[in-house]
């Protein structure tokens, strides 16, 4: 069973120290602008949303790469960047509907979630549970029973 | 490591921005943030110079713990020669700007001179400009923000701006970052204004490298769990600092009716309760809770008012969420001026923003003018009509959009308590210290809260000492001046780091992260004696300023109208007997100055 991050952007405080995690797991130093996972705010912070790769089954960054430098890793269903045969042409980013395939132009490379290998740093990171790791078929599970209640056990009373 | 021993000094006058190596000696001697602008400022500027003209140097500064992973690690502070009082300034803000501009390469950003027509200073890494302003002088802070983003198409710029009150030399301008953090007091936005400058935005892509990663994570992660523990933490997140209230209320410290009173009737209607109390129609007044960068504390807060509120009800505008009530804000607007109308003081707090202004000076210095008008020194001719009685909710919102848009009265509350004060011929009706207004602790009450702001740097100030429990404990001036001067050393430490004052570590919680992440051996007492290093050079600087003993005190109010009600009720401040043990325990002779054997022992001499 793979896993999958499960974010709840209600929980989330914006404090970006899941930025900081991702950027210091793939780089080794604290570069929110090289983190794979973003939070964005919306009308005077009061939502933060923290918004990062899904891990598509049919993952079209992969589709898209000329020289398949996107890898599946079987174990964890993440879909994983090659750095050695990557050459920066950004097919991939054009490819990925949601824009979360960044090139890094340092390394002239692009950056993606790879779930750091089955331990996501963000989810450690995280002081209030925003961001999950959790068996991929149960991420709506908490949203089914929250409209579940809703609109049975609510409408009822 | 940690620092990026990179100053970038901008001259307004030549329009020259270049960067260059931090002295990285003042940064063993200094840390950071507070004691490094400050070390930069005393070598940079003649402190007897007019604040407000182009000789005054005004420093941005980070922190070495700023942009890491270290919780609270959002913070940087706005240091000059302070408008509101001509002493030095420091404020601390926290939001997303400072860690960005630190990113981007830099410890400190030194501006000097002026610029001949409005600017803004552009920083993406290394590429920085100075932009025409012209189109946003006049703009509000949030329109500026919005704007900037939009002109450079680049959506992660953070911005520090200031609004027409920084503009036009109101007193008490803040610098505000991210919409609603502040470097909030002593006037620094008005010296931002006199420079012509509008904003600074800044985008960094350069990360932040610390020497021991390994035992800079262990040390950080141990402090983050001592803050999940904590109960004053738990407080924050949930009620943010705006409990303090309650607490003041039933203490009898909270000062209201511009200091006349000590506890307020209203004050259930206006504290972190009410904000999270849901009303039968189903509003509240608590939309969320929000986090600087880095923070796992996460005490701020998003507020939402009623949109059929008399302040807004034709005004769209302002029917989105924005920065809610802290507690300082709900006291200086709340019970300092009488109104108990949570939305009207929620509001005031969006102004204060939205224009960039300190709502705590710009509160104590209404509450005056409230005094005054009560008294009939002034009457409704001077006050473009308004009734401006304690308690009027419509005058409070008036008056602070008035202040920071400066038209008609809000000139005159522009220029301050003191200065105001003294111009309609009842100077003691000032509520403050150096010509800054209070914070919401009387010091009847709290002795050591008194002692604190008479001998603050910047004025009258309740962060840069910590004398809660002592104050609590006992309410005389005895045993008031040691635990004083300790916790100014100690948050003079604290502050110069980069992270934010409202974690409960002890020092060596920061000095573990600290040693860990920069070079340099740093234990407890290298943090205590740099405290103690900075906060002589502020008074130094103080006093080459044109300072003195004399200035080292308190209003009549508080030394001699004995506490009205509460648990001290019939106490006065016991200046007298705490201000000679302080001078003596701070290695001061009888007049305030550092002996040279307290300079030599500091290596200030």
């Amino acid at each position: 069973m793979h896993k999958a991050l499960h974010i709840k952007p209600e929980l989330c405080t914006g404090c970006l120290q899941c930025e900081m995690a991702c950027s210091f797991e793939h780089e080794g130093v604290f570069n929110p602008a090289r983190s794979r996972i973003r939070i964005f705010e919306f009308e005077h912070g009061r939502y933060s949303v923290p918004y990062t790769c899904t891990q598509c089954a049919e993952a079209w960054c992969m589709k898209a790469c000329p020289t398949d430098a996107i890898i599946i890793d079987h174990q964890l269903g993440a879909k994983v960047v090659q750095a050695e045969a990557c050459v920066g042409c950004k097919a991939c980013t054009l490819a990925c509907p949601f824009g979360t395939v960044e090139f890094n132009p340092e390394s002239g490379k692009v950056d993606k979630c790879d779930l750091c290998g089955g331990d996501p740093q963000c989810v450690t990171a995280c002081p209030t549970s925003a961001i999950t790791y959790i068996d991929a078929d149960s991420t709506g599970i908490d949203r089914m029973r929250h409209w579940a209640e809703k609109t049975f056990v609510e409408a009822t009373q | 490591m940690s620092w990026q021993r990179q100053v970038l000094r901008v001259n307004l006058t030549t329009g020259i921005c270049k960067p260059e190596p931090l002295n990285m000696a003042w940064a063993q001697e200094y840390l950071g943030t507070r004691g490094l602008a400050t070390k930069y400022l005393w070598e940079n500027m003649d402190p007897s110079a007019d604040p407000m003209g182009p000789e005054n140097v005004l420093i941005f500064a980070t922190g070495p713990l700023t942009g890491t992973m270290a919780s609270t690690s959002g913070r940087y502070a706005v240091v000059t020669k302070g408008p509101l009082t001509g002493a030095i300034a420091c404020s601390n803000s926290g939001g997303k700007f400072g860690a960005e501009l630190k990113y981007a390469g830099y410890d400190l950003l030194l501006i000097e001179g002026r610029s001949e027509v409005p600017v803004y200073l552009l920083i993406q890494d290394e590429k920085v400009t100075l932009e025409p302003a012209d189109e946003i002088w006049g703009a509000t802070v949030w329109n500026t923000e919005e704007w900037i983003r939009n002109k450079h198409s680049n959506p992660q710029l953070k911005v520090a701006t200031i609004g027409v009150a920084g503009e036009q030399g109101v007193r008490y301008a803040a610098v505000i970052n991210d919409l609603h953090r502040a470097a909030g007091r002593s006037g620094v936005g008005a010296v931002m204004g006199s420079k012509n400058l509008k904003a600074v935005a800044t985008r960094g892509t350069r990360g932040v490298a610390v020497k021991d990663p390994v035992r800079f994570m262990e040390a950080a992660n141990h402090a983050k769990r001592l803050l999940v523990e904590s109960s004053g933490r738990a407080a924050l997140t949930k009620y943010g600092t705006n409990e303090m209230l309650t607490t003041q209320q039933a203490f009898g410290g909270l000062p209201t009716r511009n200091f006349q009173e000590v506890q307020f009737e209203g004050a259930d209607k206006i504290d972190g309760a009410a904000m999270l109390r849901t009303a039968e129609d189903g509003h509240r007044n608590l939309v969320t809770n929000k986090a600087c960068f880095g923070c796992t504390i996460a005490c701020g807060r998003i507020a939402h008012i009623r949109e059929d509120h008399f302040t807004i009800v034709n005004r769209k505008e302002y029917w989105h969420a924005s920065g809610g009530l802290e507690y300082e804000t709900a006291f200086a607007v709340g019970s300092a001026v009488g109104v108990d109308d949570i939305d009207a003081c929620t509001f005031t707090g969006y102004l204060t923003n939205e224009h960039g202004m300190d709502p705590i000076s710009f509160g104590v210095t209404l509450a005056a003018a409230m005094e005054l008008y009560e008294m009939g020194v002034i009457t409704k001719d001077d006050t473009d009509g308004v009734e401006l009685t304690f308690g009027n909710a419509e005058a409070l919102t008036v008056m602070a959009e008035k202040t920071g848009k400066q038209e008609g009265f809000g000139k005159i509350l522009g220029m301050g308590s003191k200065r105001m004060c003294e111009k309609y011929g009842h100077p003691e009706l000032s509520m403050s210290v150096k010509g800054q207004e209070f914070a919401g602790y009387d010091s009847r009450a709290l002795q050591g809260m008194g002692l604190g702001y008479a001998t603050g740097n910047r004025g009258a100030c309740h962060l840069k000492h910590d004398t809660f429990d002592a104050d609590y404990n006992d309410q005389s001036g005895k045993g008031k001046a040691e635990p004083c001067k300790k916790s100014q050393d100690r948050q003079a430490a604290v502050d110069s780091t980069g992270v934010c004052m409202f974690v409960d570590w002890g020092i060596k919680d920061f000095a573990a992260q600290i040693d860990a992440a920069c070079e340099g051996d740093w234990d407890a007492g290298r943090l205590f004696e740099t405290g103690e290093r900075i906060w002589n050079l502020e008074r130094m600087f103080n006093l080459s300023a044109g300072f003195t003993a004399a200035d080292d005190t308190l209003p009549d109010r508080l030394l001699k109208e004995p506490c009205p009600s509460g648990t001290a009720k019939g106490k006065v401040n016991e200046l007298d007997k705490m201000l000679p043990e302080y001078y003596g325990l701070r290695g001061w002779t009888e007049d305030g100055r550092p002996t040279s054997e307290t300079l030599e022992r500091l290596g200030l001499s």
